[in-house]
């Protein structure tokens, strides 16, 4: 029996961070010393981090629907347990996770000064966190995660953020508490319901049409802030304008996913009713989304803040893949967060680089970089085009897939939502001209340095993604594909099994009326 | 032999009270003979004292006996409350013994007095009959009016320890008055004989309008809204370790007399106490949560946070079931020792040789002392009751079990309150990491508030990783009083 084994593979990826911010906290020594140690050891850990969790892609088995890795013991007692597993749905957002962290580490090598072993530390909590968001087999496990990981970002934004950063980082930590708590109370109450908070076996309960509708809302309250969808987005912004580099890229290329994943992993296959009922409020929030956070994009100044609201259309297309329910849209919409997870994380580092030696956002700061920076020039070029949507970039595979899916379902939908890709080729077409092309004017662009190693390095797996997965998807696919079938199938007979008895009903009232008659 | 034990009470349920009694009363004799300030030694005399009660205590095993004519009874549930007590009450001993040296309140009495108030407190614990109850209740009371009090040269102690008097007084009238109601239409002031004569009949007016002023009374101890006014006032003034003291023992103490009362002497009418209890647990986490917001006084913010707290304990006790209890049990344990960690804190705020409380000296505290800081940081999340921290498990069980006695507007308006009660305690956080630096506070706590700050912080931290023992400890507690 080897140390690494399919039974503990999950607990030690997701615990593997802590224990590098353990080992942090033991350095000793001047600020200087503890500051590079620390930065090197939380590289190293994310690193080994990632390597470890390729060991589940390769260990995977894409031919079932059914849990993986699954490790189970006693926890609170009740049946509530210590329960972690990954199907293929969720095991590419591990592999994402991972990823980004060593990314988010090197975009932090030189521009967090300040109080660097609790930033690292805060990063690998995070990362643990957001790992077991995605592995957790049971419920209040998930809850746990879920809600764990609002602690380190918000300390994260509030104390490495820009100039409006408590304000932001309340605001992020208070809408997202709302949310989640009603999520709890759902969580309470099907725990009633099933007499368990094990999720494999939550997804086989029946829960009463009636009681869906309520435990549907609840979760939607928490994932739909989280998302973010329309209306309730606007902590987004505020968020990712104020966080520091790294926790702009943690919260689009991951946190917003959890929304995402929580609609598929829950909504969908226990609440199959209800998300029937209320596929076309989900599909008017989305297209809303979709066109509106595109048009106020056009119009933002600031770098981060139009980065943002295109997040929101982006994972428009996501909530309206999903809700579709079939299997183009639930693949694409898996595809598009994975793929946005790389994009706007890369989008938000290639604003960091330009922070780095600006300490500003504003578009009208810069102008005509390629004549100073054809590499930043050609790497902001690709991840734009790859948010445009461009076939060939991963960013096209997406959106395309969630709007078959939907076209086949609600062809209005998918005609209005389509405007979205047109109007996000304006807006990302039009910030690249303003920051990049031009006549190089201004005074303090004359001396600015193009990318160095470390951020080549930072961006070129990106680079990589972006192009790799936009011309090969299969990769992913393969793994999502079974588990995305099973879960449309079950999804379809449970609201075949309703409708038909909902019909049957409908008859026997009429037959018992003119039988009264 | 026979005649002696008929005409004797068996002593042995009662050992652990006894040996407290004895003990308080020779240290007592003990300080009044010595020439040199005995305080320091009395102090750890009395947290040995209520080691040696608490073992006493455990040492009863799951029985169930009952002495003193059955006004006195002990299961595995005045076990459990009875162990919190003693623990509350020594950690507030500990967090003392620096204080009253420093300022100047260094008279003996003072570990003597908290010990009498627990005596009072274990005591109304095991009551059985209405009589017994405002014994215990009142040995507490008197002796927490005194140590209120105690810094005899601050007119805000003084007032403090008046204020609390008056008002405990009133309640201690309405107390009397509510068991002479309860008393005139049963016939009896034993838990049993009162249940037996509910059940026979409709209830009358007069016998619930005595369990209404029984309620009222109980609900000033545990300062649950609308009796909560004297709360922030009196915490404010008194000497920190008596705020401490007062926001945790007492408080665990009362809630359980709150529960044995309604559990085992009414159960008959509980629709009629339910809502009365559902309402008090409304007010009292709303207001808990809105009124600490604009509070720049740790002390104060600290009342109105007990005030909420006690508001969710309350959601467990609605919930009328075992579940409901286990929850209230996990809770009141949970937050005596995130209370007693955060007292720590505010004990160890000093800058130039005086006591500071408002929460802007808190500033920079992150740089100046980074362990305490991340402690108190962590507490705080905690008390919103924020995962994996322990506060969430304390707010998961009552909330669990209330809404499995779908109590579910109680439940959202409860959830929904925390969210607003997050705010203030993230207030804490951000003065201490995001603002700037004030002047640094003074040398770092006391060796024995760092041990009970950094036990307490373990505790909250790591709770999740081992919480079994808390948990089945609870359940077995509640399902003693519910079979």
């Amino acid at each position: 029996m080897s140390m690494i084994n399919d039974g503990n593979i999950l607990s030690l990826v997701t615990f593997l961070p802590v224990v590098g911010a353990l080992l942090i906290l033991l350095f000793r020594g001047d600020e200087a010393t503890v500051a590079r140690n620390a930065r090197y050891a939380a590289l190293w850990t994310t690193l080994l981090t990632f390597a470890l969790s390729l060991y589940i892609w390769w260990h995977f088995d894409a031919s079932t629907a059914s849990f993986q890795f699954v490790q189970k013991f006693d926890w609170l007692g009740g049946a509530i347990s210590y329960h972690m597993g990954v199907d293929g749905i969720s095991m590419l957002f591990v592999i994402l996770t991972t990823f980004l962290m060593p990314a988010c580490i090197l975009a932090s090598w030189n521009s967090i000064n300040t109080r660097v072993r609790e930033y690292m530390i805060a990063f690998l909590i995070l990362e643990t966190l957001m790992i077991g968001v995605f592995c957790a087999l049971d419920l209040v496990l998930f809850y746990l995660f879920f809600e764990g990981g609002l602690i380190p970002m918000f300390l994260i934004i509030g104390v490495w953020g820009g100039k409006r950063r408590i304000y932001a980082s309340f605001k992020f930590f208070l809408y997202t508490l709302l949310g989640s708590v009603l999520m709890l109370l759902a969580i309470m109450a099907m725990y009633w319901d099933a007499g368990t908070t094990d999720i494999p076996t939550l997804l086989a309960h029946d829960f009463s049409s009636s009681m869906q509708t309520w435990l549907w809302l609840a979760f939607f309250a928490s994932f739909a802030v989280k998302m973010p969808m329309w209306p309730v987005h606007t902590w987004l912004p505020d968020a990712h304008v104020e966080a520091p580099t790294a926790g702009s890229v943690i919260l689009a290329g991951i946190m917003l996913k959890m929304g995402g994943y929580g609609f598929l992993r829950f909504s969908l296959p226990m609440f199959p009713v209800a998300s029937a009922d209320f596929a076309p409020l989900i599909f008017a929030l989305s297209v809303i989304a979709v066109v509106y956070t595109s048009l106020v994009a056009l119009v933002q100044e600031d770098i981060k803040k139009l980065i943002a609201y295109s997040s929101i259309a982006h994972m428009g297309f996501v909530t309206m893949g999903i809700f579709a329910a079939t299997q183009q849209g639930v693949q694409g919409g898996i595809f598009q967060m994975l793929s946005h997870g790389w994009v706007s994380g890369a989008l938000f580092l290639c604003v960091g680089v330009i922070y780095d030696r600006l300490h500003t956002r504003e578009i009208a700061a810069y102008g005509g970089l390629v004549n100073r920076m054809p590499l930043y020039a050609v790497a902001f070029l690709i991840f734009t085009m790859a948010n445009v949507g461009l076939p060939g970039t991963s960013g096209f595979v997406g959106e395309f897939l969630t709007l078959v899916g939907t076209f086949k379902v609600n062809t209005w939908v998918a005609f209005i939502a389509s405007t979205g890709v047109i109007l996000s080729a304006a807006y990302a077409l039009y910030l690249y001209r303003r920051v990049v092309f031009g006549a190089l004017e201004k005074d303090t662009l004359k001396n600015i340095l193009d990318l160095n190693m470390r951020e080549v390095v930072t961006l070129l797996p990106l680079i990589a993604a972006t192009i790799f997965f936009g011309v090969y998807p299969s990769p992913v696919f393969d793994v999502t594909a079974v588990s995305v079938e099973h879960l449309i199938a079950n999804y379809t007979a449970a609201v075949e099994a309703h409708r038909v008895a909902e019909a049957g009903r409908t008859a026997l009232d009429a037959l018992h009326l003119i039988a009264t008659r | 032999m026979e005649t002696a034990a008929s005409t004797l009470p068996a002593f042995g349920p009662a050992l652990p009270e006894i040996a407290l009694a004895v003990g308080a009363l020779l240290l007592l004799l003990v300080g009044a003979f010595r020439k040199v300030s005995p305080t320091r030694g009395i102090s750890w005399a009395v947290v040995a004292l209520f080691a040696l009660v608490a073992v006493l205590v455990a040492g009863q095993g799951d029985n169930h006996a009952a002495t003193f004519g059955g006004m006195f009874v002990i299961d595995p549930f005045t076990r459990f409350i009875k162990l919190l007590v003693l623990l509350a009450a020594a950690l507030s001993v500990i967090m003392s013994v620096t204080f009253i040296r420093r300022e100047n309140m260094d008279r003996f009495e003072f570990p003597i007095l908290i010990a009498l108030a627990a005596l009072g407190m274990i005591m109304m614990v095991s009551s059985n009959s209405l009589i017994a109850l405002y014994l215990g209740l009142e040995l507490q009371s008197l002796s927490i009016y005194v140590i209120a009090a105690f810094n005899r040269d601050s007119a805000r102690s003084s007032e403090a320890g008046l204020k609390y008097f008056v008002l405990g007084a009133l309640s201690s009238g309405l107390l009397l008055y509510g068991s002479s109601l309860v008393y005139g239409f049963t016939g009896s002031v034993d838990y049993q004989t009162i249940a037996a004569a509910i059940s026979t009949g409709h209830p009358s007016v007069g016998l619930i309008f005595g369990l209404v002023f029984i309620l009222a009374a109980l609900a000033f101890k545990i300062s649950a809204v609308p009796f909560h006014m004297w709360t922030p006032d009196v915490y404010e003034g008194a000497p920190t370790p008596v705020t401490a003291l007062m926001a945790s023992a007492p408080k665990v103490a009362a809630m359980a007399l709150i529960i044995r009362v309604l559990f085992t002497a009414f159960p008959g009418i509980t629709p009629e106490w339910k809502q009365i209890i559902v309402f008090v647990s409304i007010a009292s986490m709303v207001l808990g949560a809105f009124a600490a917001i604009g509070q720049s006084n740790i002390k104060r913010l600290m009342a109105y946070s007990s005030i909420g707290h006690m508001g969710y304990v309350l959601v467990g006790v609605a919930a009328g079931t075992v579940e409901g209890l286990r929850g209230v049990l996990i809770y009141l344990a949970i937050y005596v020792v995130m209370n007693a960690g955060v007292f720590c804190v505010i004990l160890g705020m000093r800058r130039a040789g005086e006591q500071v409380e408002n929460i802007a000296d808190l500033a920079g505290l992150s740089r100046s002392r980074p362990m305490v800081a991340f402690l108190l940081a962590m507490l705080m999340f905690s008390l919103a009751g924020i995962p994996p921290l322990a506060g969430f498990f304390a707010k998961f069980y009552v909330f669990m079990a209330a809404i499995k006695a779908n109590l579910y507007l109680l439940s959202v308006i409860g959830v929904l309150s925390s969210v607003v009660g997050a705010y203030y305690y993230l207030r804490i956080v951000k003065v201490m990491y995001f603002d700037e630096p004030a002047p640094a506070l003074e040398a770092p706590l006391s060796r024995e508030l760092s041990v009970v700050l950094g036990l307490s912080g373990l505790f909250t931290l790591f709770f999740f990783v081992y919480p079994a023992p808390l948990i089945e400890g609870a359940q077995a507690a509640a399902a003693a009083l519910l079979p």
